[in-house]
């Protein structure tokens, strides 16, 4: 009950802010099992994300987060468990990183993750981490929906202690799969180039 | 709401239904594509004219302060569209959050309590000096200059221009008490001039003003247009505290500052490759897409009223 209040008001302050609407091209907001796979260049990035879903596609989508931040102290971490319901994954452990994500998705629900593992302070991605293409592998029945997020890191760039009012728009692209046989390299690489594609002019100006 | 006022909302409700009705007949007759995208579009736009007078005379019943504080958010709107398809850069954030988070509250602080002189120079001076040391103080040189300036374009054209329009109640003029009418006057001019050129332009409209800057103006809507508004605004001198005259000479010169407005910000969108400032009010695009011609109107009217009315 808190946690949906809290949940409104965080999607309302977030839409208020930088709008956060989305954009579908080449998929539809449907209730499928995904991995939606986006850029990921501010703190706002998961609240971007889940604001641009349905709501009905949100109760059963959970944001990867990183344990190290988002595990640490009450506040954020009844706003990532409660509210976001994200699934929280250890940076440079030891065991398996993949194991809560494979849990989640063994349970039947989506993912939104951000492959390149940390915030960048410009709009073009870095390079994907190799996490998607596990997941994908093991489940090759699930649909990998790349997303760009535009604007975000202006925003609120990295270092910033508030994020200021600019326009942030979600695009959902095509839903792609890993090919029969397909190396690693190749298919981050084709997994990147599906999240830069989506990016409106502001990458081909750089 | 006194009497007046009430007069002047039934008029423009009287208006939004007759616009509903040919809007309706309109779309049972087109029969081409290109007719239904021009019928769909204008009925979206009078579904949109419906809610921005109901939140304007919601505003305007409930106050001055309520009417701040829509004005406020309307600068918000339009500093965001503007800002969102303008490449500032990581280094301009600081510059960028005092914009928003300093002077919209302070410009519009200052009109409610009622500080002329300070309200007048706040940006111009001000945030003019202020943004630029906050970009410096990042250490980033590149594109410098032109990085600052938009940010300065911005600030001036979405908060201090707009905020001339609610400014407007300030005024002291002899023998004129309700100054709410001075602000309705300024906006029903500038946006019946904008809808009038609009309709002549569909009507009549051949010889086009500036085909590169702003392809849907043309000479016919903006003499059609442009007097038929200044004719309405002679016919509501009553409501002023000006003669029939003035009251014309003064909706002349909203209507001129108006279109000005229009084709300079239609230039500073098409430099900046967009066609629409922003996707929130359906079929016009976004708040500044209708803001436009008030931002350079409301100055003006401000000053000329001030110079010539106020005591």
């Amino acid at each position: 009950m808190l946690a949906t209040l809290v949940g409104e008001l965080l999607y309302g302050v977030t839409r208020f802010l930088v709008g956060g609407h989305s954009i579908w091209r080449g998929s539809q907001p449907e209730a499928r099992q995904r991995i939606y796979f986006a850029n990921h260049a501010s703190h706002l990035d998961t609240m971007v994300v889940m604001a641009a879903l349905p709501p009905r596609l949100r109760a059963t989508t959970h944001p990867v987060a990183a344990a190290d931040y988002w595990g640490r102290g009450s506040l954020r971490r009844f706003i990532a468990l409660k509210v976001l319901r994200a699934t929280l994954v250890e940076r440079g452990g030891s065991e398996d990183p993949l194991a809560p994500l494979r849990a989640t998705l063994e349970s039947g629900e989506s993912l939104v993750i951000f492959p390149e593992g940390t915030r960048r302070n410009e709009s073009r991605p870095g390079n994907f981490k190799s996490g998607l293409y596990w997941l994908a592998r093991d489940r090759p029945e699930l649909e990998l929906v790349p997303v760009y997020l535009s604007n975000l890191a202006r925003a609120f760039p990295k270092g910033a202690l508030i994020p200021v009012p600019i326009t942030c728009v979600a695009h959902f692209g095509e839903p792609l799969q890993v090919e029969e046989g397909e190396e690693k390299d190749a298919f981050l690489a084709r997994a990147h180039a599906a999240v830069c594609a989506l990016a409106p002019q502001e990458l081909a100006d750089e | 709401m006194s009497d007046t006022m009430l007069i002047l909302f039934s008029g423009v409700l009287g208006l939004l239904v007759v616009a509903s009705g040919v809007g309706f007949a309109l779309g049972r007759r087109v029969r081409t594509p290109a007719g239904r995208a021009t019928v769909d579009n204008l009925n979206a736009r009078i579904k949109a004219w419906w809610l921005m007078v109901a939140v304007f005379a919601l505003a305007t019943t409930l106050g001055s302060t309520v009417t701040l504080m829509l004005f406020a958010l309307t600068s918000f709107y339009c500093l965001r569209e503007f800002l969102s398809i303008t490449p500032t850069r990581a280094a301009d954030h600081n510059a960028v959050a005092a914009a928003f988070y300093v002077f919209i509250p302070l410009q519009y602080w200052l009109i409610a309590d009622d500080w002329k002189t300070l309200f007048s120079i706040l940006i111009p001076v001000w945030a003019f000096l202020l943004l630029p040391v906050l970009s410096v103080l990042r250490g980033e040189t590149a594109d410098f200059l032109a990085r600052t300036a938009r940010i300065q374009w911005a600030l001036m054209l979405a908060v201090y221009c707009i905020s001339h329009a609610p400014a407007l109640l300030l005024l002291e003029i002899e023998g004129f008490e309700e100054n709410f009418l001075l602000l309705f006057f300024l906006i029903a001019i500038v946006q019946l001039s904008d809808v009038l050129q609009y309709v002549f332009g569909k009507l009549f409209g051949k010889r086009k003003v500036a085909p590169r800057v702003s392809p849907a103006k043309t000479w016919e809507g903006l003499l059609g247009g442009g007097i038929s508004a200044t004719l309405i605004g002679a016919g509501l001198w009553w409501i002023t505290p000006f003669q029939p005259g003035q009251a014309a000479a003064l909706a002349g010169a909203i209507v001129i500052a108006g279109f000005a407005g229009g084709l300079v910000l239609s230039a500073v969108k098409r430099s900046l490759g967009a066609k629409d400032w922003g996707t929130m009010i359906e079929g016009h695009g976004g708040v500044l897409d209708r803001m436009d011609s008030v931002s350079f109107a409301a100055p003006v009217f401000y000053h000329l009223t001030n110079y010539y009315f106020a005591a």
